[in-house]
């Protein structure tokens, strides 16, 4: 119960710790990481590491669409990945997209997280009727798939807002609706570990001793739900990608304008069948890359931080 | 022959941090319809011990050394089918929790059943018979409308004379039951183990009764086996080990019972708490707690010994060439008032030494 | 047994009038329907008529039980694309979409249920990893993407099955059918695998999770105990209290298959509900939405009640905790 000490051992401790050792010794852990890395890094940097600048309208010529990547006869060494049908560059609008869809998928997870924490806090502490209804309204949510209630979303905004508005919010409305879709996980969660909670000596102590509703769910509930949750985080960042994605996919979810791997993957499908394959696959490919090391290291750390599951 | 002996087993558990030993050199044996009771702290490696008996260590733990006989047949290690048949039929077990040990999903009865179709030679229509047969002797009230019941329409105590019923239907020779009672009301616990013992005696099966209640082994062994960190510290008659115990440590088990017929002040208590098994102190494990330590506790580790009686102790006191030691009276002054061996309660000292020259 | 299902189609109705009035509530307030519907040119007797028509001039609570007594009746209006009743363009598509949801869902089950037991049982063999290997790739490829690499690869390139549509059909009444011609089938399989295969690797970690949880319980170390045979205690024993969990979370998979069903259809070009609602959300069609809304909660109703019923069947307590089952899916 006493806080850890803060001897100079607390590094030492943590590499001592199991969770790092299962890091280092799981085969999937450490590449994955290296691999999501490696996304993220290329994704977050695109603007200033990227080969061309595919936003620039000045700098593409019609001329050099549908060049194939590299390693093809006609590939042509400054598209390492080949060119779309407008001419741009593949790797630079790769990295650019999943920049977007980055974006997306943190925001998206750090909402539903944000607003499944904060109900699952307040249906386990304050119980009751309060609690029924709130549970009650999550069962019919987990009936609904996410992408069905994203499209819902989206399609009532489309009708609700002209034209030349939606546009400007199609990204927070789908951060919205992608997270909106996902809270009801963190909510179980965090209310079953708060019932637990709730009901331990020293939590019914800082009550008697009057401490606001508030600071004890601060401070006694929310670190011992910080493990589950950063899994389930981990977890729906991944998912929350491929909803993105999907939404892109299906034409309604972010702009054309800021096209996002999905919207890449959409506008490369029209050319599958004249041969232009790579338009399509080489965001799928990033696409897949990056959710699959995500969710390996989500894997990975629901065993670490839950040993007996192995 | 005895029916079953264990010698010089020992479990191991790899680790990431190296290999854990958990039992290191157990020797026993459990004459057919004799109880044998294994008492300890948590973590002494009691159901551990059973656990290995039945062959089902719980991996990554292991028997990586010492043998296990049944009939003077060696049985650990067997194939999996084999050691399957020996399960149930010539050796039954009992866990601690009957809430959780019966499958929710199956009535009593077609647990039964399945039991005894495995093993015996009967048809479903026997098998079913038997098994109202047995719910009866093991005390349920209307056993052949409770047989289609589920687990889950029964209390705990009903529960675990279901269970009883389960180790036994299959008429083994041995039952391990593993703290059969620990999860069970206070008023019910002795009903059980009446229960359990009678049954047993009547069939003729013998009863390796793993708990931590001295009281319940007081009542039902014939034989107890004290364990500390891993090893016996000492077993023997249960009426000598009571008596007069010739391990400190069971001295200092016995001096932490409550006694009705003698007045105490205050209850005796083992300093300090029973090592890791990572951390198992050279030569006796108990060394660091024990107030009779002396040098050679320190270095040597002590196998069991004769000591005085039927009884057997690791406990260098014992030893024939450290009687000197004794005598000289060095380890008794090295906390004069605490407890010595042979000296289980107050007043009882002189008695004991009185056996002893028996 | 009969208080039992009455007090789970109690628990339905919450959720059915909470979707129908979404739906209303959608369809009420969200656009200008009138405008819509109207075009470009119109007189404000010809609005005020159709205002009138529509009952958009009543009280709340009239318009919205008029839109649930419509709704029971199967009038959902008409669609504001098409000017047609979106009752019957919505059976016109319905069979498409069951189709290929119903095989979808059995090839998921008859797969993902096996190989999840599988792994469970036989976790450190080289199949189970490579079965493992092959679920974490399967959950982390978007639905869509699987659709179009298999297209790429059955039909592009190697130009053996069809990339859109349903083929020939046959037709008995209202209900169309593609699995009485090879044509038919043959454009069946590659929209089913694709809709089929993210449910087949959820159901199969599920089960393997369950499956191992199980096999640490008290239970199946007594039933071990016991020396029942291996057969007895994984295929008895586990597998029985494996499946009580699954069926709640396969039940409500093979709902969201329905749902799910929009992306496939989308890329296959599938003539079913899902290619009309996403038509629908990009023109903003909101009678066909709330419509298509409508029937999925009618769906997901009528599953959950089955998978009530088969929990029934399946165990004697009726008291697992169902709400601790957490459910990931996009």
């Amino acid at each position: 119960m006493s806080a850890a000490p803060r001897s100079p051992g607390r590094l030492a401790r943590l590499l001592d710790s199991d969770i790092a050792y299962s890091f280092l010794h799981s085969p999937v852990a450490l590449p994955s990481a290296l691999v999501a890395l490696l996304c993220i890094g290329g994704a977050l940097l695109a603007p200033w590491i990227a080969p061309h600048d595919p936003f620039d309208l000045a700098g593409l010529n019609l001329l050099d669409a549908f060049t194939p990547p590299v390693f093809m006869p006609e590939g042509r060494l400054g598209f390492l990945l080949g060119t779309d049908d407008q001419g741009r560059d593949l790797l630079s609008t790769i990295m650019h997209g999943a920049r977007i869809s980055l974006l997306v998928g943190f925001s998206a997870v750090l909402f539903a997280m944000t607003l499944g924490v904060a109900i699952g806090l307040l249906a386990g502490y304050v119980g009751g009727s309060l609690d029924a209804v709130l549970m009650r309204i999550a069962d019919i949510k987990l009936t609904f798939p996410t992408i069905l209630i994203a499209l819902l979303i989206d399609g009532v905004v489309r009708a609700a807002l002209p034209r030349e508005l939606h546009d400007r919010v199609a990204l927070p409305v789908v951060i919205f609706s992608i997270g909106f879709a996902n809270w009801v996980q963190f909510a179980r969660t965090v209310r079953g570990s708060t019932l637990v909670e709730k009901n331990k000596e020293y939590v019914q102590a800082a009550r008697v001793i009057g401490l606001h509703p508030l600071r004890i769910m601060a401070s006694h509930v929310l670190p011992n739900v910080l493990g589950p949750v950063l899994v389930i985080a981990t977890l729906n960042l991944g998912f929350a990608i491929l909803a993105e994605a999907t939404l892109s996919f299906l034409g309604v979810g972010v702009p054309p304008t800021q096209p996002s791997l999905g919207t890449l993957i959409r506008i490369g499908n029209d050319f599958l069948f004249s041969g232009e394959w790579w338009i399509t696959v080489f965001p799928g490919l990033a696409l897949v890359t990056m959710v699959l090391s995500i969710n390996l290291l989500g894997d990975w750390l629901r065993d670490a931080l839950n040993p007996k599951l192995r | 022959m005895p029916l079953l002996e264990v010698q010089e087993l020992r479990v191991e558990f790899p680790t990431r941090r190296g290999v854990l030993t958990a039992l290191d050199g157990v020797s026993f044996a459990i004459e057919a319809g004799e109880v044998l009771g294994v008492v300890g702290e948590s973590g002494a490696g009691k159901s551990l011990t059973g656990a290995a008996v039945i062959g089902l260590l719980e991996p990554p733990g292991r028997v990586a050394g010492g043998q296990i006989l049944l009939d003077g047949r060696r049985i650990d290690g067997l194939p999996y089918e084999q050691m399957r048949r020996i399960r149930g039929r010539e050796i039954g077990a009992i866990f601690q929790d009957p809430l959780t040990t019966l499958n929710p999903l199956y009535t009593v009865g077609q647990q039964l059943a399945e039991t005894m179709l495995t093993h015996l030679p009967v048809n479903p229509a026997e098998a079913r018979r038997r098994a109202i047969r047995w719910l009866e002797d093991v005390g349920i009230p209307g056993a052949a409308q409770r047989i289609d019941a589920y687990p889950h329409e029964f209390s705990g105590g009903m529960r675990q004379r279901v269970v009883i019923a389960l180790a036994l239907c299959a008429e083994p020779r041995l039952v391990i039951a593993d703290e059969p009672t620990t999860a069970l009301d206070v008023s019910i616990q002795a009903q059980i183990i009446t229960l359990l013992k009678g049954l047993c005696r009547e069939h003729g099966t013998a009863i390796m009764l793993i708990t931590h209640d001295m009281g319940v082994i007081a009542e039902t062994a014939d034989r107890v086996a004290v364990m500390y960190a891993g090893r016996i510290a000492e077993i023997g008659p249960v009426r000598d080990v009571i008596k007069h115990a010739r391990h400190p440590y069971t001295v200092g088990l016995m001096g932490s019972i409550p006694s009705l017929s003698a007045r105490v002040e205050r209850l005796a208590q083992i300093d300090g708490a029973m090592p890791r098994l990572a951390a198992i102190p050279p030569g006796c494990a108990f060394h660091p707690r024990c107030g009779h330590a002396f040098a050679r506790c320190k270095s040597e580790r002590p196998e069991l010994m004769d000591a005085g009686g039927s009884s057997r102790a690791a406990c260098w006191l014992h030893a024939a060439d450290s009687a000197s030691a004794m005598v000289a009276g060095a380890p008794r002054e090295a906390r004069p008032g605490d407890a010595r061996p042979g000296d289980a309660r107050p007043g009882a000292a002189r008695q004991g030494v009185a056996d002893d020259a028996r | 047994m009969f208080i039992y299902i009455l007090s789970r189609i109690g628990q339905a109705v919450p959720v059915i009038l909470t979707v129908t009035f979404i739906a209303f509530a959608m369809f009420a307030y969200v656009g200008d329907p009138v405008t819509i519907m109207l075009g470009q040119d119109y007189t404000e007797e010809q609005r005020q008529a159709l205002i009138e028509a529509l009952g958009l001039d009543q009280p709340f609570f009239v318009q919205y039980a008029r839109f649930v007594a419509n709704a029971v009746r199967g009038e959902f209006g008409l669609s504001y694309r098409l000017g047609r009743p979106v009752l019957s363009l919505i059976a016109e598509r319905l069979p498409a979409t069951l189709e290929l949801s119903l095989v979808a869902a059995a090839l998921a089950l008859l797969v993902g249920v096996p190989m999840g037991v599988f792994t469970g049982l036989y976790r450190e063999s080289w199949l189970s990893r490579a079965f493992l290997v092959f679920s974490l790739v399967g959950v982390s490829l978007p639905t869509f993407l699987i659709g179009i690499l298999l297209i790429l690869v059955f039909a592009v390139i190697l130009g053996w099955l069809p990339s859109f549509g349903r083929g020939e059909v046959v037709v008995f009444g209202w209900w169309s059918t593609g699995l009485l011609t090879a044509s038919g089938l043959k454009a069946l399989i590659l929209p089913s695998i694709t809709l089929g295969l993210f449910q087949m690797t959820l159901i199969m970690r599920l089960v393997r999770a369950e499956m191992l949880e199980v096999l640490r319980t008290d239970y199946i170390k007594f039933a071990r105990a016991r020396g029942l045979s291996n057969r007895a205690v994984h295929f008895g024993h586990a597998l029985k209290n494996t499946l009580v969990p699954v069926i709640t979370i396969t039940g409500l998979q093979l709902g969201a298959i329905v749902a799910f069903a929009i992306v496939t259809e989308t890329v296959f070009q599938w003539p079913g509900m899902g290619l009309l609602f996403i038509q629908s959300v990009g023109y903003a069609d909101i009678p066909v939405m709330s419509a298509y809304l409508m029937l999925i909660a009618l769906m997901f109703v009528s599953i959950n009640l089955i998978v009530d019923l088969l929990y029934y069947a399946v165990d004697p307590r009726l008291r697992v905790d169902r709400g601790r089952l957490g459910r990931t899916g996009v």
